[in-house]
């Protein structure tokens, strides 16, 4: 299946992309899918355990991903 | 009830006069700005990005929280995005309540939540020309140690 990895910020920089598409396993969880983007040059430098969002909600590791999902890796934020 | 991400200047009258109503004896504006310093760094300015639409949802989900907990549908958020300058305003947050405690309270309460949660994300410029993200904890090379003070200075690009 694919799905759609989003980056922003400090993240996208370290990437140098603001977005990715990645083909998984059925069954994949969004654990697998950044394990996957921790693998990409430059993704050395995130941290190990950053947030995610799956379809624009904060989601756990083990969350399992369908085909055409959105995975989001969420920097902390700093609004206000 | 209104929630919303913007690519231009707050208009703080407009949100105040929003939330207006005969029976709110309280009417509470809180506006972020932009400061000239943080952690001691002069700033010259500051970008303002999001995940949008996921921003959108989760200011909306707060003000819901809020209006439920403090019995008040009077709730207007505005938070800006795009480069701002010193003083400018960077949120806006409009409560109105029949009673002023619950006011402050659903004020404070948005505030902090927004804060905690929605993905909106500052490159400050300071005035040597360098630019960083707040708060990213973003492995340095030289220590592999992972807190914001370590946090890489990262240059926009072309900019």
């Amino acid at each position: 299946m694919t799905v759609t990895v989003l980056l922003f910020a400090s993240y996208a920089d370290l990437l140098g992309t603001n977005q990715l598409a990645l083909d998984l396993s059925d069954g994949a969880t969004a654990g697998d899918a950044l394990g996957h983007v921790q693998s990409f040059p430059g993704a050395d430098r995130l941290p190990p355990n950053p947030l995610i969002a799956v379809n624009e909600r904060y989601a756990r590791r083990d969350q399992v991903l369908a085909t055409g999902d959105q995975i989001a890796i969420i920097p902390p934020v700093a609004g206000g | 009830m209104r929630c919303a991400l913007v690519d231009r200047p707050i208009e703080l009258g407009t949100i105040v006069g929003e939330v207006a109503r005969a029976s709110n004896g309280a009417t509470l504006l809180f506006v972020g700005t932009v400061r000239d310093v943080n952690n001691g760094r002069a700033i010259t300015g500051m970008d303002y990005t999001a995940y949008v639409t996921m921003a959108t949802r989760e200011l909306t989900e707060i003000a819901r929280e809020a209006a439920e907990q403090f019995e008040t549908d009077d709730i207007v958020v505005e938070h800006r995005l795009g480069s701002l300058a010193i003083g400018d305003a960077s949120v806006a947050i409009a409560v109105a309540h029949p009673h002023r405690g619950p006011a402050y309270d659903a004020s404070r309460y948005v505030i902090e939540q927004l804060k905690q949660r929605v993905p909106i994300w500052k490159l400050e410029h300071y005035v040597d020309g360098s630019r960083e993200w707040v708060g990213t904890p973003v492995k340095t090379r030289e220590t592999g140690r992972l807190t914001p003070e370590t946090a890489t200075v990262i240059q926009a690009d072309g900019a």
